[in-house]
């Protein structure tokens, strides 16, 4: 195991998995306290509509789903900020017209034949330094938001009627909230895929959740936990070849599981 | 103005159905203001119009204290009870948004909320996670929170429904205690408790009926026990009149 770290790939791997973690472990975080994980899961899906779009034109595929994932994002939260009964049919019309579309230019570009399933599936091995660059400055722009507006995200996500009144632009926080989301799923996609994202998200933080008190220890532990499982689950699917995204996955649902039965 | 509140002809209305029909209403500085009325006859969306959370269809509210000296006590706070934050996190969060340091939350911010606490017998329980409380503790938590914005008025919306009578007593002991210097507004189903903390009530359903308690108290006899409706209609029906002429 050990020697695999020779390998370029194999460190890059490993990296991205450890970045992507502390993003995932703080915005699932604020993600699972805010009951807003199917509203992530249909940001992460339409993505794939920018994923097309580059695909088409023949940019950076991580640029592309960026800037769609963003403006999905501000869109969802317009839509559900004015209509929060509504939102599931929102969420769920998003999530399949982002795919659509997704579909649709990769249908109409020429002699393609990237592999789909890397984006669905995830493909850690092959995350190139640039993306490693990315996750960094995610990881740093979410550090620093968390940390400055730590007050305002609690309130909204506590009590946002309350927030409200005590003059927080609860609008502004909640689409920061929401675009912070869209990045983070953006930048998972590489390491897990675009299905299993939302687990990465939601799993760690779950547990957490177990044994916090506070939001902050949430976060911290959520990221502590994401790492651990983005490393096991790496070393099981170079050990015995399967796919990465899910080995990750399922070390998450057995680790929550056992943790399930022996608390409480 | 002597009032702190004074509501003049107001209206509200849903779409096109008529929530608050020329609501008339005075609230003074040291008043405990009991509102109550059957649900859907538009006690919360009074609440939230004072609040500011709505805005007036017709007619005026006119206040004279600061819009941030206004403390608030939701419904529902069983709500979100996994939520990871404690007690002491969720009092910080009734200071005002604006002012604040560059992280996190001043000393004075602390010791301010830490005070609050304290005022509601809740200092021991500051690093306890909020849905570890009782829905009593919890409740003076959230009157705490209310606290921190150092109102001249708090508004409270059935801060004792799916609380137990030990709890509920020990809320409307606090707010009597609270409105030495505060005025307490409270929305309530539960009339009897009422009727031994409040000053006036206020009956809103469509329509607001005002009532100034003095002479009804007299009349129930209880000693902090909870009255069912038969005897408390008994115990008013004796007064022979309740000062108002409206026809319930």
């Amino acid at each position: 195991m050990i020697e695999a770290l020779q390998y370029e790939f194999m460190q890059n791997a490993l990296l991205a998995g450890i970045l992507i973690s502390i993003a995932a472990g703080i915005i699932g975080s604020l993600v699972i306290v805010n009951r807003i994980t199917f509203l992530a899961g249909g940001i992460a899906h339409s993505s794939y509509g920018g994923i097309g779009i580059a695909i088409y034109m023949g940019i950076p595929v991580l640029f592309g789903a960026t800037v769609f994932s963003i403006i999905t994002a501000v869109i969802i939260a317009i839509l559900t900020l004015n209509d929060k009964k509504r939102i599931d049919s929102i969420i769920g019309i998003m999530w399949a017209t982002g795919m659509a579309i997704g579909i649709v230019f990769v249908d109409m570009t020429p002699g393609y034949n990237v592999d789909l399933m890397s984006y669905l599936f995830g493909s850690i091995i092959a995350v190139p330094t640039g993306d490693i660059w990315y996750m960094f400055g995610l990881d740093v722009v979410i550090i620093a938001l968390v940390t400055f507006f730590y007050r305002e995200f609690l309130a909204i996500s506590y009590d946002q009627q309350f927030a409200y009144l005590r003059g927080i632009n609860v609008k502004f926080f909640y689409t920061l909230l929401l675009v912070l989301a869209a990045l983070t799923v953006v930048a998972a996609i590489k390491v897990v895929g675009l299905i299993l994202v939302i687990a990465l998200l939601t799993i760690p933080t779950y547990l957490a959740e177990i044994f916090s008190n506070k939001l902050s220890k949430m976060m911290f532990l959520s990221s502590l936990f994401a790492t651990f499982f983005t490393i096991v689950g790496l070393s099981i699917s170079y050990l015995y070849d399967i796919s990465s995204g899910a080995s990750i996955i399922l070390v998450a649902v057995l680790s929550l599981i056992v943790t399930k039965i022996f608390k409480r | 103005m002597n009032n702190l509140i004074e509501i003049k002809n107001l209206s509200f209305y849903y779409d096109k159905s008529v929530v608050l029909d020329e609501v008339n209403l005075d609230i003074k500085p040291n008043d405990y203001l009991a509102i109550i009325g059957p649900n859907g006859g538009g006690k919360s969306t009074l609440l939230k119009l004072i609040l500011g959370l709505l805005s007036p269809k017709t007619g005026v509210i006119n206040s004279t204290y600061d819009k941030n000296a206004i403390g608030y006590v939701p419904q529902n706070t069983n709500l979100n009870i996994n939520f990871p934050i404690t007690a002491l996190e969720v009092v910080l969060m009734g200071h005002i948004g604006g002012k604040r340091p560059l992280f996190g939350y001043s000393k004075e911010e602390v010791s301010c909320a830490k005070h609050s606490l304290e005022k509601v017998g809740m200092a021991d329980f500051e690093d306890t996670k909020i849905g570890n409380l009782s829905g009593g503790q919890r409740q003076r938590v959230f009157i705490a929170r209310a606290l921190c914005a150092n109102p001249k008025i708090m508004l409270l919306d059935e801060p004792t429904a799916s609380i137990d009578v030990q709890g509920q007593t020990e809320v409307y002991e606090l707010l009597k205690e609270l409105n030495r210097t505060i005025c307490i507004v409270v929305v309530s189903h539960d009339i009897s408790v009422l009727l031994n903390y409040a000053k006036n009530v206020a009956h809103v359903n469509k329509n607001l009926v005002y009532h100034s308690l003095d002479n009804v108290q007299k009349n129930v006899q209880s000693n902090n026990e909870h009255l069912c409706e038969v005897e408390l209609l008994a115990a008013l029906g004796s007064s022979n009149s309740c000062g108002c002429n409206h026809e319930h």
